[in-house]
Parts: structure tokens; C-alpha cells; sequence
């Protein structure tokens, strides 16, 4: 598979499906599937940022932890960098995942908290082999510690001993150690601080340019996303609704999905805020183990027929790049 | 309008084994009859444990050292933790709507009992009106299905659908203030938006006063009257929401502003962060708290903590440096 990647192409996704089994019984019988990504395609311009947004369980973490081979994909393919790495042997695996990297949500929860930061920096070096002496790898830890601004003096303290900002550094130290190339930010900022989070987002922007990163941003704090990504995918149950570029996105959403998110997102100035109209969605999103039939959105949807309930909207072009899943728009 | 609670000087401290920790050190504020107030901080700012002092809430090593609470007239804090009085305000004149909705409620007893309790003790209703008034409550909120749904256990609920319960539970004795601490803070923005329609409506509906501690600004913009913004255990800065959003004065405020993105800017603004982190509330200096992270602490000389100071109408800030600056 490598002729279907354009130049400027790092990852593609194509028809991506993650079912995961509902078992029962003392034989686990699988008796149904959670679809937790059904369908998704999209793809990722090098040196760029994809936004991912949705609700809680809407399914765009584990869009991410396919990507980086967490879990085996029911089906679909995951092209990077010209290779299809959805069936990819773990064996096989091993190699890319230089490429491949994680920033995890919790900075309290993703360090080890009986390794000194050091240690954990050096973690993903050692296993990838990259240098030979110790004096190697100590001098890479102390870049990388410099890289996302911790004082190098500090390599042999423990994770309790950091704040959690520092701590997300850490994170995204080690997720930067071997030097990869795409990396997948799942909430990286939203356990942290509000004073905090501007801080982090810098660091993640300014290492982007600096290494020409290529980021999936997995987030469900709206600005943020509007103020980190090139392009914005919309998730809901599993389904893309609606992808296109971040300032078509923000200001001529299509689908009524994406228009009910950004009117629920507050703006900070008062005047502005008590004049804007707001959409309140009835209902709650459905539990992704028995979605509604047609379309996912239709009995929370203001413009919802007969035909949205009886069948599923594709994801449809209205221009070059706006693709939206909604069979009003 | 009246003033219907007064806060003035409060101090709560925990005594702990590395020092003394100052989480509310002389907080005063006030809340008027049919306002929403909105108290605004970072975690471990003491925004939450002020409103658990007022509660009277505060288990041991928290102790309240200082301070009155006046609310309708009596000091309520001389009444005592355990006493009857007090028993009588708690969740029945002020209640609360407290923050993790998937712990704060029972998960052994039914939705039902839950609701019931507080009607049966403070109301005196007997059995059979306090559930009639316990599904009126439910409906009220926009629990569909209200009449099956009240035997059902809170793991049978959503995460919104629970926080819905806690609102229906913290109004049901028609209080003079309902305090909610983080009320949507672990859920969707789509569930925060219904339950702030749902609580804003209530307030009008049966006129209680509402006070939102949250980290939000987004929040406190669209829905609040007078914003307090706490840091490091005082309150640094207070006034009207167009006060707080437009003409901040508090460098930390002015910071907190500038440091978030908005959707209505343009894209391609610099995010300016906060220098440093949140200081530990152990041992703080004589000085402002807030100096050492400071974008003007060049320009401060005083070595004392710096007295809230007036402005103008209901503007007041805890700062001696006359920033002129527009938030953005």
C-alpha cells in the first residue's frame, strides 16, 4: 500500500471501525458490540494539526489509541507514511513507534510514581535502543528536559515532587525523546490549572514549529481547539459529522451537532456572551451499545425527518474541503 | 434589594503536620436576595472551602478561626457546627449542589430517599407528600419519566441526569440560597449548558439566590451578577461581571483573561501564560500572594499584603498598583 499517499500526506485513515465485544456469561459470549468508532475516515497534512472534538465517549480517544496501535482495529486502515499499520504485527509495530508518540490527559495517573523523571524520559530511549554509552543518553535527557523548559537539575526527582504542569512537561518529554514524528494529544491540558493551560498549549505550538510535529488533538474544550488546529474533525457515537477547516468550522458550522457544541461554549465578556443565541440540546447522547437507528444525532436534532431516523447520512462534500454528515444541510 | 448573607473576615485553617495552611484567610463578601454571584479561582484557591465554611462543613484538621457569617440578621457561626440551628439552615435555608455528582449522592439508597430526607425533616411532610413533591421536583428539573425513575438508584442515572438530582435535592425546601460548588465541572458542555438553563430558570422560578464557585470564566460571564475572584485563600478582586470581563484592575484577573483563547477573537493571538504555579498555602509570605507570578512586580515595593481598595461603584481589588489595561 504505498501508492495512495500524496506528497504532504502523513497519515490517512480509511474506513476505520473499533467494535469492542459486550460479553455475557460464564463463556463470555460476545452478545453485542460497542461501536466505539464505526466508519471514520480522514487525513493529516504533515507539520499540521487535526482537532478531534466531541463528548465524552463520542469515541475520539480511541480514534487516537488505533492510531498508535493501543488496540487492534476491527477493521479499516490506518495508512502512515505510506504503510498500512492497522494489522501490523506487534514485531513489526515495534520500529514505528519512534514514530508514533502519546501525550497522555492525567499527568498524576501516566507517570511512574517510583521513577525519578529522569528515568522516565530515558524509558522510550533505552527501549529503542537509540544510543550505546550512558553518557548518551544522560545528555539526550538533559535536552529534552531543557526542550520543554524543566530545569535539567531536576533529573533525579520524583513525579510527586513536580507540579502538575511540570509533570505534563515530563510527559511530553518523553513522548518527544526518540524524536517522532506524529504525535497524539489526547486532553493533554484539561486536568491542568487555567493558569496553567496557556502555558502547555505554548509549548505544544512552539515545539510544533520547531520539530514539525504533526499533532491528532484530541480535545473537548472548543477554544482551544480553535486556537491549536488546522483542521477540525466533529465526532458523535462513533461517527465523524463534520470535518473541515478550523475557521469554516467555527464560523459556518453546517451540521446541527457542531452548531449546538459552539453555542454551549461560553465567551469571557459579558456583554457579548448575554446576546448570543444558544441551542440547548434536548436529551443526552445515547449509550453507543444500542445507538439509535439512521442517523445517531436525529432524536436529540431540531430538524430531524423521517429520513434521518430510517437512514444514515454519509459524510458528504458541500465544498472542497467542508464535509458534513447531515442529510439538511 | 436585601442583604440576605454577609460573610465578613472568615478564616478557615487546616493544621497539618508541615505548618499551617491559611485555605480562607479573611474573606468578606456579601450576596443580595434574587442575585446569581459567582466566586472564580483556581483549585486549592479556598473558593470551596469558604462555601463549606458557611455550611459549617469543615471536619478536622479544618478548623474556622475567625469571622462572621450573618445570615438573616444572626451571626450564624456562633451557633455551632452541631447545633439545631444550624441543622435547620443546612439544606434547609441554604443548600448546596456540591461537585462530583457520581460521588455526592448515595449510591445504596434510592433517588426517592434521597430526595424525601430533607422534605421529611425540614418540611414535615409525611411519606406519601413528600414523594408526590420529590417527582414535582424531578419533572421540574427535566427528568423524563420522573414517576418510573424515582425508585431507581443513582447508577441507574447519567452523569448530567445525576447532577440533576442533586439540583432537584438542593431545592426542594425552597431555600434562601442554593450554593453551587462546581456544578458541571465533570461534564459534557452540551449537559453544563441544559443544567444552567436549568438552575437559572429555578432561580427565577422560585426565588432563591444563587452562588456558582467555579473555574469557568465562560460560565460566570453569560449567567452572573458580581464576580468575586479568589487567590490563594483571599479574595483579590470583586465587582459587577462588566467590571471583572472588561475593566479588570487585579493583575491576576487581568492574567487569567489573557490566558485563555476565546471563540470570538481573532486566531493567531500568542496565549500569555501565568509565570510560575499556584503557590502553596503553607507559610505564605507577609507579601502579596500573588507577586512572585506578577507580569507589574517590578513596580511593587510594598513588602505588606495589600488591603482591598475601592474603585469604583462595586469594584474593589486587593491590589496598591494602578493597572491600566484592557484585558485583550
Amino acid at each position: 500500500m504505498v501508492n495512495s499517499t500524496k506528497d504532504n500526506t502523513i497519515l490517512e485513515i480509511k474506513h476505520l471501525k473499533m467494535y469492542f465485544p459486550v460479553t455475557k456469561g460464564l463463556l463470555r459470549r460476545k452478545v453485542a458490540d460497542v461501536k466505539a468508532v464505526d466508519d471514520i475516515s480522514f487525513t493529516i497534512t504533515k507539520g499540521q494539526t487535526l482537532g478531534l472534538v466531541g463528548e465524552s465517549g463520542c469515541g475520539k480517544t480511541t480514534v487516537g489509541r488505533c492510531i498508535l496501535r493501543v488496540y487492534k482495529p476491527t477493521d479499516g486502515q490506518i495508512i502512515f507514511k505510506g504503510q498500512d499499520i492497522a494489522k501490523l504485527p506487534v514485531k513489526k509495530m515495534r520500529p514505528l513507534r519512534r514514530d508514533l508518540q502519546l501525550i497522555f490527559q492525567d499527568p498524576y495517573g501516566s507517570l511512574d510514581p517510583r521513577q525519578s523523571a529522569g528515568s522516565i524520559i530515558r524509558e522510550p530511549l533505552q527501549v529503542q535502543n537509540i544510543y550505546s554509552t550512558k553518557r548518551e543518553f544522560d545528555k539526550r535527557v538533559e535536552e529534552l528536559f531543557i526542550i520543554v523548559g524543566l530545569d535539567p537539575r531536576m533529573v533525579d526527582r520524583y513525579p510527586h515532587e513536580f507540579s502538575g504542569g511540570q509533570r505534563q512537561r515530563i510527559g511530553i518529554a518523553r513522548a518527544l525523546a526518540c524524536q517522532p514524528q506524529f504525535i497524539v494529544c489526547d486532553e493533554p491540558i484539561s486536568a491542568l490549572d487555567v493558569s496553567i493551560q496557556a502555558q502547555i498549549i505554548n509549548l505544544l505550538q512552539d515545539l510544533q514549529a520547531k520539530f514539525g510535529l504533526t499533532y491528532l488533538f484530541v480535545a473537548h474544550d472548543l477554544s482551544v481547539v480553535r486556537h491549536i488546529s488546522d483542521q477540525v474533525a466533529v465526532m458523535y457515537l462513533g461517527h465523524i459529522v463534520e470535518i473541515t477547516d478550523w475557521k469554516e468550522l467555527y464560523e459556518n458550522p453546517l451540521h446541527p451537532y457542531t452548531q449546538a457544541l459552539l453555542s454551549a461554549v461560553p465567551i469571557p465578556q459579558p456583554i457579548i456572551e448575554r446576546k448570543r443565541q444558544r441551542i440547548i440540546l434536548r436529551g443526552e447522547v445515547p449509550s453507543p451499545l444500542n445507538p439509535p437507528p439512521g442517523c445517531t444525532f436525529h432524536p436529540r436534532c431540531e430538524l430531524a425527518s423521517k429520513e434521518c431516523q430510517e437512514s444514515t447520512p454519509p459524510l458528504r462534500k458541500i465544498t472542497d474541503n467542508h464535509e458534513v454528515a447531515c442529510f439538511k444541510v | 434589594m436585601t442583604r440576605l448573607l454577609e460573610v465578613i473576615n472568615l478564616k478557615t485553617q487546616y493544621n497539618t503536620t508541615d505548618g499551617i495552611v491559611k485555605a480562607v484567610d479573611d474573606v468578606s463578601y456579601y450576596v443580595d436576595e434574587g442575585e446569581i454571584i459567582g466566586l472564580v479561582g483556581e483549585s486549592g484557591c479556598g473558593k470551596s472551602v469558604s462555601q463549606l465554611s458557611v455550611m459549617q462543613l469543615i471536619s478536622t484538621p479544618g478548623k474556622i478561626t475567625g469571622g462572621e457569617v450573618i445570615f438573616e440578621g444572626q451571626d450564624i457561626l456562633k451557633y455551632g457546627a452541631n447545633s439545631n440551628e444550624m441543622r435547620t439552615i443546612r439544606g434547609g435555608k441554604i443548600s448546596m449542589v456540591f461537585q462530583e455528582p457520581m460521588t455526592s449522592l448515595n449510591p445504596v439508597l434510592t433517588v426517592c430517599r434521597q430526595l424525601t430526607e430533607s422534605l421529611e425533616l425540614h418540611l414535615k411532610m409525611d411519606k406519601h407528600l413528600s414523594r408526590q413533591r420529590s417527582i414535582e421536583l424531578l419533572e421540574l428539573v427535566g427528568i423524563p419519566d420522573a414517576k418510573k425513575r424515582i425508585d431507581n438508584y443513582p447508577h441507574q442515572f447519567s452523569g448530567g441526569m445525576r447532577q440533576r438530582v442533586m439540583i432537584a435535592i438542593a431545592l426542594s425546601c425552597n431555600p434562601k440560597i442554593v450554593i453551587a460548588d462546581e456544578p458541571t465541572t465533570a461534564l459534557d458542555v452540551t449537559t453544563q449548558a441544559q443544567l444552567f438553563e436549568v438552575m437559572t430558570r429555578m432561580v427565577k422560578q422560585i426565588k432563591t439566590t444563587l452562588v456558582i464557585v467555579t473555574h469557568n470564566l465562560g460560565v460566570v460571564a453569560r449567567y452572573v451578577d458580581r464576580v468575586y475572584v479568589m487567590y490563594a485563600g483571599k479574595i483579590v478582586e470583586t465587582g459587577t461581571a462588566e467590571d471583572i470581563f472588561i475593566h479588570p484592575a487585579h493583575p491576576y484577573t487581568i492574567a487569567l483573561i489573557k490566558s485563555v483563547p476565546r471563540l470570538d477573537e481573532p486566531r493567531g493571538r500568542k496565549l500569555v501564560p501565568i509565570l510560575g504555579i499556584p503557590p502553596n498555602l503553607i507559610n505564605m509570605p507577609p507579601y502579596c500572594a500573588f507577586r512572585p507570578r506578577c507580569a507589574y512586580r517590578e513596580q511593587c515595593k510594598h513588602e505588606e499584603s495589600p488591603p482591598m481598595r475601592h474603585i469604583d461603584g462595586d469594584h474593589y481589588i486587593r491590589c496598591y498598583l494602578d493597572v491600566k489595561e484592557v484585558a485583550w
